[in-house]
């Protein structure tokens, strides 16, 4: 994960949490249906200014949808958007100050990649003077400089994704839609122009909604993370607070490598539980803001890289237990161990590599002991 | 050897079928009119020296001289060119409103584009004249409904010969500009939209420079076929329409002219060369486009 943008860390920017804030995009009770499939769940949010909101989501679980209806291409089949405080319902794609970034790119055939991002601009009589300009910048920006005169089918698929990307970005629209804007290009690519489009969010004041399969990427440009489900959203909340505080397994599960184990609570002070999770086996010590209730079903989720691993048994740890090595996932910079307890349950560790590999003193099938702190984990409801 | 065999195919299909007939006619045209079978000299049993000494271009001088070969030609590609935009204008909303038909519709759509070449061309425009004539069920419909107190002259004026056109060659212009439409993806519509087009914009930036192959091979597949046409002209048009394709039969069968026929054939051919070289031209840009 990278580190994320100051402004959310240290939540300066962070007008969700203004109540006077008047919100750019509000989903007011969305359900959009496909014949009886119900794409979109009566679903409600609020988008504001500046935001970089981020949908992520498992394919086919509506993020597109909830795009199209922005862009005005969909319906909605109840419920109303409104954008700056209008309903958009009846206001045409073309009167929308909203630019999409298609899936499929949608680059027109007919035209050469200078054309394509000058098409939005020649529609609003855009001055011809400053129109040259204009394209030459975007396609300094996405790196395209030397493809202006080719047609689209003469260029490499990232280039392609690049054009789109150019295009969208050329109107400098009020609210940008982008629909996986860099999943076709390579990793280091990928970040330069992750970067850039905070710079341009940063310098324009665009409003970005973006949608991506690449929680990494989500982690990285997002100043809020939405994670969706079968047409509903799940959990929103900033990259930290997703992959920190996830309010659900399902969430906990779907945002980087987590480790679940299932039990049941049983409340042991203030804010804090044991959690009863096999037989022969020490309950665990969890703080959990959430109230449980004596008995009650929990899971608690826990990252590998917080959780420890040594050979020998740690003295005052608040939770460890002992188990042995069944794998090692070797990651370069990281190693993940997975670590089988008694009771079968497998739990992955992960350290980082501070030694040389030969040099490394756990290996397969070593006894080892796993500890973490009782603030460690999140315990979670379901 | 399997290559030569895969190229020598068609142009062996080629030989046989256009250049070998072409010349043959182009031959005759050289020839003089005799009353003999066939109906012109010399033929190869004069021998060949003979042959070649017997021909000349007087077939074509003629041509020149009587102004009626020369107005036919202008106003078979007057009929043509005008049938061939009306066809357009007619096959252009028909191809639009297949291509955007929900897609169990589609097939049945193509099949009655295509449903009318299961019965005969001739009795098709026959059936024509049975409902533009005097008496005919256009006349008695209009007169019914009160439009009109007098029939309408349209049989057998220049009228009815596009309306026979247009009928005729609709499929030629639908097929291929429905295909050209069938693959344009919605999602570039949407995308002009999104970039500030209108609707109407949006056709006409994108949906029709998308179909422009598509245009242009149809009005090709109903020009070329229109400028030489004789049965609707004959049968629909009046003693006013001329067209190069009646000239060409009457010299023919009424004047027993063999010379003089084909001559007027060989250069109605030449005319058809260009519009023939531009249709391959464009279907080959087209194919490289696909690749
Ligand atoms: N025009 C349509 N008709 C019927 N069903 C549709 C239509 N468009 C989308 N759907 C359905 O709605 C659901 C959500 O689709 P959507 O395109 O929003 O998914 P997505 O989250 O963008 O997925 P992916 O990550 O694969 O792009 C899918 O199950 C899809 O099959
Ligand atoms: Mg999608």
């Amino acid at each position: 994960m990278a580190k994320p943008k100051p402004d959310t860390w240290d939540n300066q920017f962070a007008p969700w949490d203004n109540p006077n804030e008047k919100p750019l995009i509000r989903f007011k009770d969305v359900t959009k249906r496909f014949g009886d499939f119900v794409a979109i769940d009566s679903l409600s949010q609020d988008i504001y200014e500046k935001e970089f909101f981020a949908l992520l989501g498992p394919s086919g679980c509506g993020k597109t949808t909830m795009m199209r209806m922005l862009a005005g291409f969909e319906n909605v089949s109840s419920g109303s958007i409104e954008l700056a405080g209008q309903d958009i319902a009846n206001v045409p794609p073309n009167k929308r100050a909203v630019n999409m970034m298609f899936q499929s790119y949608a680059l027109f055939p007919h035209l050469s990649v200078y054309e394509n991002i000058a098409f939005g601009l020649r529609r609003d009589k855009f001055p011809k003077d400053k129109l040259d300009a204009r394209v030459a910048e975007m396609l300094k920006l996405t790196r395209l400089e030397k493809f202006g005169r080719r047609k689209p089918h003469q260029i490499s698929g990232g280039q392609r994704q690049r054009v789109a990307l150019a295009r969208s970005l050329a109107k400098g629209p009020k609210l940008l839609l982008l629909d996986e804007p860099l999943g076709a290009l390579d990793k280091k690519l990928r970040q330069e122009t992750q970067f850039e489009l905070m710079d341009i969010q940063e310098t324009t004041g665009t409003t970005f909604v973006i949608v991506t399969h690449d929680q990494e990427e989500a982690m990285t440009v997002a100043s809020r993370v939405a994670v969706m489900d079968e047409g509903r959203i799940i959990q929103v909340a900033t990259p930290g607070g997703i992959y920190e505080a996830p309010n659900s397994v399902y969430v906990a599960d779907f945002i980087g490598d987590v480790n679940i184990i299932k039990g049941t609570a049983k409340p042991a002070g203030p804010d804090q539980y044991f959690v009863d999770w096999g037989v022969n086996q020490a309950p665990i010590l969890a703080t959990s803001d959430r109230p449980f209730t004596d008995g009650q079903e929990c899971h608690l989720a826990i990252r590998p890289e917080k959780i420890s691993i040594t050979k020998a048994k740690p003295d005052e740890a608040e939770n460890a237990v002992q188990g042995k090595v069944l794998d090692i996932a070797y990651l370069g910079n990281l190693s993940t161990y997975h670590v089988e307890l008694p009771g079968g349950q497998i739990i992955k560790a992960q350290t980082a590599n501070t030694r040389r590999l030969s040099r490394r003193d756990i290996t397969w099938e070593d006894p080892v002991w796993i500890r973490w702190n009782a603030t460690a984990g999140v315990l979670l409801e379901r | 050897m399997r290559r030569f065999a895969l190229i020598a195919l068609p142009y062996t299909w080629l030989l046989a079928l256009f250049l070998v007939p072409f010349l043959i006619v182009f031959k005759i045209s050289l020839s003089d009119i005799a009353l003999a079978i066939p109906p012109y000299t010399p033929t190869i049993k004069d021998g060949f020296s003979a042959l070649i000494r017997g021909l000349d271009f007087e077939n074509f001088i003629f041509l020149t001289t009587d102004d009626l070969y020369y107005k036919a030609y202008i106003s078979s590609l007057q009929i043509a060119l005008i049938s061939t935009s009306l066809t357009l204008l007619v096959g252009y909303p028909m191809a639009y409103g297949m291509a955007r038909a929900p897609a169990e519709w589609r097939a049945t759509l193509m099949m009655l584009v295509i449903l009318p070449f299961w019965t005969s061309f001739l009795i098709r425009v026959y059936a024509w004249i049975g409902i533009l004539s005097n008496e005919g069920f256009l006349n008695q419909f209009l007169l019914w409904t009160g439009l009109i107190s007098t029939p309408l002259t349209i049989l057998n004026t220049n009228t009815a010969v596009y309306i026979g056109i247009v009928y005729t060659y609709l499929p030629f212009m639908i097929l291929p500009i429905y295909a050209a439409l069938d693959r344009l993806d919605d999602s570039l519509i949407e995308a002009a939209e999104d970039l500030g087009c209108s609707r109407l914009s949006a056709f006409w930036l994108v949906t029709v420079p998308l179909s422009k192959n598509g245009i242009i091979a149809g009005c090709f597949l109903v020009f070329i076929p229109a400028l030489g046409e004789f049965v609707i002209p004959s049968l629909l048009g009046g003693s006013g329409t001329l067209m190069i394709g009646k000239v060409l039969f009457e010299e023919f069968f009424n004047n027993r002219d063999w010379p003089v026929a084909s001559a007027v054939a060989v250069i109605l051919l030449l005319i058809l060369i260009v519009p023939i070289v531009l249709f391959q031209r464009n279907q080959q840009k087209q194919a490289e486009a696909d690749t």
